[in-house]
């Protein structure tokens, strides 16, 4: 489908009328389109005034049905889109800082031309985050704040990077799946990014390629973060290019 | 943001919805039975209009209430109402539901589509007799005959804008066409910001 027809969509999404594929593709152009995801925002309000419309009362019974149901049922951990919504084109539009530039291109050499790839899934991640043993406390404070805000990435060779950022508690919360070890000697280390100068925000465990870690220090109104291998214990300011670079969840 | 739907006649009197379910994302269950009493007789009526089958739709509604319960710590504010989020959740799950159900008879699509919109018609008008809300009644006039049957059968009968098309007898660019300029004019009409 080309982008001109994709923009005419704005009004099947709201009414689900599009097939899965579509609604897939429609989502991945939602993404990219501040007009259409804002329109689709409308549409979609709108329509739930269709909604509102047609009440029916429902049978006493199925409050208690529903009542009782809930008291099994475990709740998702916070962050992602509730439901697949039209979100943050703005905050992926804004200009990557030079440091960024510089690590896509090292990521290009070291992995083959796989770069940052951000998008909006971030249940399978952040569900293996919240189940994590080792979550401390601070983790699942992150997790659990109300204003908990979640930005997944593809990273270099198929590893998946979750980032969770309260701004009420100032911390973050990094979980990566799938990532290959260090080589022999080195750590990942990772970095909070001011503005294109980094700063230290703890190692990643050697060892796991699926982890859970709380940030070292605030956020501190950081913008991004990133990952570089260091030699073991790790260093004061990054020691190459970064091997990925994520944009904090605004 | 939070302007695009009131609950009730006086907003102002009604327990705020956001914060409810804010409550319910830390686990809150006196709280959830308050989003239900507010957002269950709307679930069940979008679920019925697009399944029809009492049973069934309760069936539904209870799946999607569960659900609210399950996933209101992902909900975002920032992202519109907690009502739009329950109801577009609620009106998703119905039409997986009748998708679903087509699917597994494995009808031929084509029967299937004409056994449920010969009467579309009738159908349009049965909507609309229900619809309790004097105002969405009024902007729905405000549509043109293809605005309103489209969105109509999209919304209330979960069809896709194919099936539309072919229930309609109108191109497909056509129908995407009316979807959109038909709820832009639905929005306008009721002042929906989002
Ligand atoms: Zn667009």
């Amino acid at each position: 489908m080309i982008t001109a027809d994709l923009h005419l969509l704005t009004g099947a999404y709201a009414v689900d009328a599009l097939s899965d594929d579509e609604r897939a593709v429609f989502e991945r152009h939602l993404l990219d389109c501040e007009a259409c995801a804002q329109e689709t925002a409308e549409l979609t309000a709108a329509a739930a005034r269709l909604g509102l419309a047609v009440t029916e009362t429902p049978r006493p019974a199925l409050r208690e049905q529903v009542l009782r149901s809930i008291t099994t049922v475990r709740q998702d951990a916070p962050g992602g889109p509730a439901v697949p919504r039209a979100s943050g084109a703005a905050a992926r539009n804004r200009a990557l800082s030079r440091w960024a530039l510089a690590a896509c291109v090292a990521a290009a050499a070291t992995f083959g031309g796989t770069t940052i790839w951000q998008h909006q899934r971030a249940e399978d991640a952040i569900n293996r985050a919240d189940r994590a043993e080792q979550a401390t406390d601070g983790v699942t404070a992150v997790l659990a704040a109300p204003d908990a805000r979640t930005r997944v990435a593809r990273l270099a060779d198929g590893a998946t990077g979750t980032v969770v950022v309260s701004h009420s508690r100032d911390r973050a919360v990094f979980a990566v799946s799938g990532m290959a070890s260090p080589p022999s000697g080195k750590v990942y280390q990772l970095w909070f990014d001011d503005a294109g100068t980094m700063r230290s925000a703890g190692l990643m465990a050697p060892g796991s390629g699926d982890q859970t870690v709380l940030l070292k220090g605030a956020v501190d109104g950081a913008s991004g973060m990133g990952i570089t291998v260091e030699p073991a214990g790790g260093s004061d300011r990054p020691s190459g290019a970064p091997i990925a670079l994520m944009e904090l969840p605004a | 943001m939070k302007e695009a739907v009131h609950i009730g006649a006086n907003p102002a009197t009604e327990p705020d919805l956001e914060e409810l379910v804010g409550l319910v994302a830390l686990g809150d269950e006196k709280a959830f039975a308050s989003v239900y009493d507010i957002v269950a007789g709307p679930v069940l009526g979008v679920v019925r209009a697009v399944l029809r089958d009492r049973a069934q739709s309760e069936e539904v509604a209870q799946e999607v209430l569960v659900e609210v319960w399950r996933t209101a710590p992902r909900f975002r504010a920032d992202r519109g109402t907690a009502m739009n989020w329950i109801l577009t959740l609620g009106h998703r799950r119905a039409v997986d539901r009748v998708r679903s159900v087509e699917a597994a008879a494995a009808r031929d699509h084509k029967a299937a589509l004409l056994a449920r919109t010969p009467e579309f018609d009738e159908v349009t008008e049965q909507v609309e007799a229900r619809l309790e809300r004097e105002q969405v009644r009024r902007c729905l006039r405000t549509l043109t005959e293809i605005q309103r049957q489209a969105v109509t059968l999209a919304y209330y009968r979960g069809l896709t804008y194919r099936q539309v098309a072919e229930a309609l007898a109108l191109p497909l660019g056509t129908v995407k066409t009316r979807l959109r300029d038909g709820l832009i004019r639905l929005r306008d009409c009721l002042g929906v910001t989002a």
